[in-house]
């Protein structure tokens, strides 16, 4: 074998969340059906920049490797997308990568999307079922009803939609458009709905639906289809019936 | 009302720039289109206009108000985004991008306009006539001035109205979200047309 293919990568990286990023190339050598966490598997093998140069291996969060734990998002030219279903193949040479910039950053392709979990413990995105008693059997959900809910239920939290959502920055306390669907989902849930008001009443307030600005990016860019922009229109729909209700009165209030 | 000051701010602007900006902004565009009838009809409409009963209140209520908190508020939101086209170059990205952009422009569009106008007939330096509007239009800078704001005022408002649409649970669904992008296209088209018509009459003359 003379001429070995090589693949290039352009990583943009940083030891530590506070020191300053600076970019690294790297080539490494290709295999047929690579994704970039191979070629990212393959500089941990060997950690030699382009220039020949020792370096530390580049540092990034995995996990599922199908595109089921949300865990590997990154930037990948350009657009914020899961590492895992990244395949080189289908990507244009060479290959830039960097960390989402929405999330603070732990080291190189990683960051720490605890604002996420966060903003799910904000919303109440669960069925509260715990008692100091049995409480018996739910009532049931309706086929067509939970279809769609399911669609909602496939989220990862792998925040490719805020880092692709134009409000979702520095300058604005918007938690985001998954949060905001999954008040939609467990809102639709018929236990979890008996805390419906109270999940509506949280995105009425600081960086809740307002915060939105239909950009709709967020259902361009999500890995499992998700119909983020119909969520945050069902979620406008509901606050807005909400506050009718909490200011004129009304028994249907949950 | 449930929500915080932030949320109730969020839906008293989206409102008020349909209801009442959106609906004001028609109502001008129309009453100026007899500009297309002549100098005479033009008077007169602008006559009646002016002459409307507790006219200082519906200014105030309809007009003033409004647009001061819509537009303050607006650029308060305009300056929150972080614009990325270059990396999600969808359509409504784009959109999005240009509502803001839209806002500021006629923002400063309507700040020169009602000064040079409004408060100038307010003060008694000019009179509220054909011959106003024909003097400021036939100097080109402020015809391509006022085709730009014009324009822009428009785009504005018809975006705008796609997106009260959403905001207040209208178009949930894709489509209709996308049909409303239709309609949105043809109200910015037809509105346009209704401004920068009687824009070129009164530089123009035609």
């Amino acid at each position: 074998m003379s001429e070995e293919k090589k693949i290039t990568l352009i990583i943009e990286r940083q030891d530590s969340p506070e020191s300053a990023p600076y970019e690294e190339t790297f080539e490494v050598p290709y295999r047929e059906n690579m994704n970039v966490i191979s070629a990212l598997m393959e500089i941990r093998r060997n950690p030699v920049n382009a220039k020949g140069e020792a370096t530390t291996p580049v540092f990034w969060d995995m996990n599922c490797l199908e595109e089921v734990c949300g865990a590997c998002s990154m930037i990948i030219n350009g657009k914020a997308r899961q590492s895992c279903t990244a395949l080189v193949d289908q990507l244009e040479q060479p290959i830039r990568l960097a960390p989402m910039s929405t999330f603070p950053i732990t080291r190189d392709l990683a960051v720490d999307r605890s604002r996420m979990f966060d903003s799910l413990k904000r919303v109440k995105a669960w069925v509260p079922i715990d008692g100091t008693y049995d409480l018996g059997p739910g009532p049931r959900m309706a086929e067509s009803k939970r279809q769609w809910a399911y669609e909602l239920s496939k989220c990862m939290t792998c925040g490719v939609c805020l880092e692709a959502c134009p409000n979702v920055n520095s300058k604005s306390d918007f938690i985001g458009p998954a949060a905001i669907s999954q008040v939609r989902l467990f809102n639709s849930h018929p236990t979890g709905e008996m805390n419906k008001s109270e999940r509506l009443e949280t995105v009425m307030g600081d960086g809740g639906i307002m915060g939105c600005g239909n950009a709709q990016n967020c259902v361009q860019s999500c890995p499992k289809g998700i119909p983020l922009t119909t969520s945050l229109a069902a979620i406008y729909r509901d606050t807005a019936i909400e506050s009718f209700k909490s200011f004129f009165g009304s028994d249907n209030k949950l | 009302m449930a929500g915080n000051r932030d949320y109730i701010n969020r839906r008293i602007h989206s409102l008020l720039g349909v209801l009442p900006i959106g609906l004001f902004l028609i109502q001008h565009l129309t009453v100026n289109f007899f500009a297309t009838r002549g100098p005479v009809a033009f008077n007169a409409a602008a006559h009646f206009m002016e002459s409307l009963p507790y006219r200082y209140v519906l200014e105030l209520f309809i007009i003033f108000l409004p647009i001061l908190f819509h537009g303050i508020y607006g650029v308060y939101i305009a300056f929150t985004a972080k614009h990325n086209v270059s990396n999600y170059g969808y359509f409504r990205n784009w959109m999005f991008m240009l509502q803001r952009y839209t806002g500021v422009i006629t923002l400063i569009f309507i700040a020169w306009h009602v000064w040079e106008t409004r408060i100038a007939i307010g003060l008694g330096w000019v009179d509220l006539n054909y011959q106003l509007m024909e003097n400021i239009l036939t100097n080109p800078f402020f015809f391509w001035f006022y085709v730009v704001g014009v324009v822009s005022t428009t785009f504005h408002f018809a975006n705008g109205l796609w997106s009260f649409f959403v905001s207040w649970g209208i178009t949930m669904t894709p489509r209709s979200q996308r049909i409303m992008t239709y309609v949105s296209i043809i109200v910015f088209l037809a509105v346009s047309y209704v401004g920068v018509r009687t824009l070129f009459t009164f530089a123009y003359g035609i």
